[in-house]
């Protein structure tokens, strides 16, 4: 399935653009599109830390991901 | 009662206090973050957020529901600016009410303290030479 990631922040200078696009097997988790991302982008592995959000949430390594879902690369957040 | 809001101008700080201001409280308290000059001892220019918006709301809203379940809390407000920022600029004000005031200090101090965790919103500091997205690297 093709998936769009939107990235903020810092993401968006390392993707290069407001989001990215991948292919990625039917049922995939989270994980593994965080493995993706990283062997496509390295430099998010120097990030302190960052998270999935599907569909305005907060997602876990196990959550399956779903071509329609709304996929965020959210790096570490700062505002206040 | 809340007041969740992204705003792309400045925010109307006296009329963020009346809003949450009603008959039955005792109590308002407001926390007001603003743009410093210096960050480890380099002086800042300017400040960009960015938020992802809709996430944001939701998440601002989660934190405002939290807060009326934990303190008796009549109203609260939370509205963040996005954009360009100069320093002495204000890029939050979260108003709270309540009939007595410890409750509305907690709760302002769980409000700020849980949105800098949790909401996906993002400042970048910009200095005489060069910048640096906040919190993003080790």
């Amino acid at each position: 399935m093709k998936l769009k990631i939107l990235g903020f922040g810092i993401a968006k200078e390392i993707f290069g653009g407001p989001f990215v696009e991948l292919e990625l097997g039917k049922n995939s988790d989270v994980a593994s599109l965080r493995a993706r991302l990283e062997e496509r982008f390295p430099k998010l592995k120097e990030l302190s830390s960052y998270l999935i959000a599907l569909n305005n949430e907060f997602a876990l390594p196990g959550d399956i991901i779903n071509a329609p879902d709304e996929i965020a690369l959210i790096p570490p957040v700062s505002g206040g | 009662m809340t007041d969740i809001r992204i705003i792309d101008k400045p925010l109307n700080i006296p009329s963020c206090i009346e809003w949450v201001m009603s008959p039955q409280s005792g109590g308002i308290d407001v926390f007001i973050g603003t743009v410093r000059s210096l960050t480890r001892e380099k002086k800042v220019i300017r400040l960009e957020f960015e938020a992802y918006e809709n996430m944001a709301v939701s998440e601002m809203k989660k934190i405002a529901d939290d807060v009326l379940q934990k303190w008796p809390v009549h109203k609260i407000l939370i509205h963040h600016r996005i954009g360009i920022l100069q320093v002495g600029e204000v890029p939050v004000v979260i108003a709270v009410s309540a009939a007595h005031r410890a409750a509305a200090f907690d709760a302002c101090r769980y409000t700020i303290d849980t949105l800098k965790q949790t909401v996906p919103i993002w400042k970048k500091e910009i200095f005489e030479d060069g910048e640096a997205w906040v919190a993003a690297h080790p």
